[in-house]
């Protein structure tokens, strides 16, 4: 019943939850979330879905028109046929970054990862190479913005 | 008798340590707010986070090739205890209590002949163990939650853990800590981190809809797990600093009445002490009138 409800009104509840708090609670039209193995958009009567998720921007739709774009590093989503949930560790607003702090963030991410070379346990290295693939992730919202 | 001076000297330092208990208390009881609504407003994550593990790991839990952190290592020879302290006393029985458990249990389950290891958090806990259990305390944390409890915190020490874990250090964990009930009230808890025991409420409730996941279940459970124990982490460090402030409160509250009170008692004896003064010297001086 609420299924049907939900498909028919054409909505869709997003959630992006922080461990501190409830970020964004709000009904959307649609929502475009950056999975581990490709972005995929959330409509009412979406099917139930548990995926990880890469670092990339959330993008929440209102038409064909892009109202929210939220940056994420890491997080899981949970979605039901009417509702969305992104947990995430942190989360910034796209609009809120600097083009050149990134640029600057990913260029000392690089440094970083070329300095330790191999000299790092499997776990530092890691750490390390998700630096970047996370900068790299931020200039690409940018940019697509 | 007591002098006059002696009285007042003692009404003044009441009066003065009155003063004080009355300012933690309303300093407690405004930072007992803050940590109820921090814990207050950290619970969706939590809850969230445990109906899709609760999900997952029902289909997963008891199979062979299930993550460590959820099956466990197959013994609970070793057992790690996690004591979550406040680093600050004068919070009544908050510390005591916690530390009192903590001890039982080490010796519980020593005399079950099983090998105990310790991590502390907050130096009361780290204090009070160091003093009999130093060999078992392998490590310990301080200063935690001095602004607020934040989840970089709570993450930084789950890490130290999985490390450990991942290293073979131990087979079970277990974290003791004082759950809020009201500001009169904490209740000593102990809950297990690892391995990863799922509420029943999330298996039941998690069964009723099936997911697709993306990537497959194994990955994603490999990934959500370790997140599960920072969260854990963090819920426990919230309840704890809650519990530690309205103890504080109450404990405050009762210190500054039993100041007052003595204050009346000492000002009521000060009083006779002085009349008792008065009538002697008025004695003196009509008996050395009448002699005349």
């Amino acid at each position: 019943m609420a299924e049907t409800d939900a498909s028919y009104s054409g909505k869709v509840t997003f959630e992006l939850v922080s461990p501190e708090r409830i970020l964004l609670s709000e009904t959307v039209e649609m929502v475009v979330i950056p999975g581990t193995e490709g972005d995929f958009g959330v409509l009412p009567g979406h099917a139930p879905l548990i995926s990880s998720i890469r670092p990339g921007s959330i993008r929440v739709y209102a038409g064909t028109t892009v109202t929210e774009s939220i940056f994420v590093a890491s997080g899981f989503a949970e979605v039901t046929p009417e509702r969305c949930t992104v947990l995430a560790d942190s989360a910034i607003n796209v609009s809120s970054l600097n083009r050149d702090d990134v640029a600057a963030e990913l260029a000392s991410a690089n440094a970083a990862l070329a300095a330790a070379g191999t000299a790092v346990d499997a776990y530092e290295g890691k750490q390390l190479s998700l630096a970047v693939l996370v900068a790299t992730a931020k200039l690409e919202a940018i940019d697509t913005k | 008798m007591p002098s006059l001076k002696d009285l007042r000297t003692r009404i003044r330092s009441v009066q003065s340590t009155k003063k004080i208990t009355a300012a933690m208390k309303v300093v407690a009881a405004s930072r007992l707010k803050k940590a109820q609504d921090a814990a207050e407003s950290a619970r969706p994550y939590a809850q969230r986070m445990e109906r899709m593990l609760g999900s997952l790991a029902a289909s997963l839990i008891g199979q062979p090739h299930a993550p460590a952190l959820l099956g466990g290592t197959g013994k609970d020879q070793t057992v790690l205890l996690i004591v979550a302290t406040s680093d600050r006393g004068l919070a009544g029985g908050f510390n005591a209590t916690i530390l009192r458990d903590a001890r039982r249990q080490i010796r519980a389950l020593q005399a079950e002949g099983k090998t105990v290891k310790i991590v502390t958090i907050g130096r009361k806990g780290r204090d009070s163990l160091r003093r009999d259990h130093n060999r078992l305390v392998l490590e310990s944390f301080v200063e935690i939650g001095r602004k607020g409890v934040t989840y970089p915190e709570a993450k930084m020490i789950a890490e130290s853990i999985i490390a450990r874990f991942e290293k073979g250090e131990f087979d079970v964990a277990r974290i003791v800590f004082n759950t809020f009930k009201s500001a009169m009230t904490q209740i000593v808890t102990t809950r297990q981190l690892v391995p990863f025991t799922p509420p029943d409420a999330a298996i039941g409730g998690g069964t009723s809809v099936s997911y697709d996941f993306e990537p497959e279940e194994a990955e994603i459970l490999a990934e959500l797990l370790p997140m599960n124990i920072i969260v854990q982490i963090f819920t426990v460090l919230l309840e704890n600093t809650a519990s530690e402030q309205g103890s504080r409160m109450t404990a405050m509250d009762n210190a500054t009445r039993n100041a007052g009170r003595m204050i009346d008692r000492l000002t009521l004896n000060y009083n006779r002490t002085r009349q008792a003064y008065i009538t002697k010297e008025l004695i003196e001086i009509i008996s050395g009138a009448d002699a005349l």
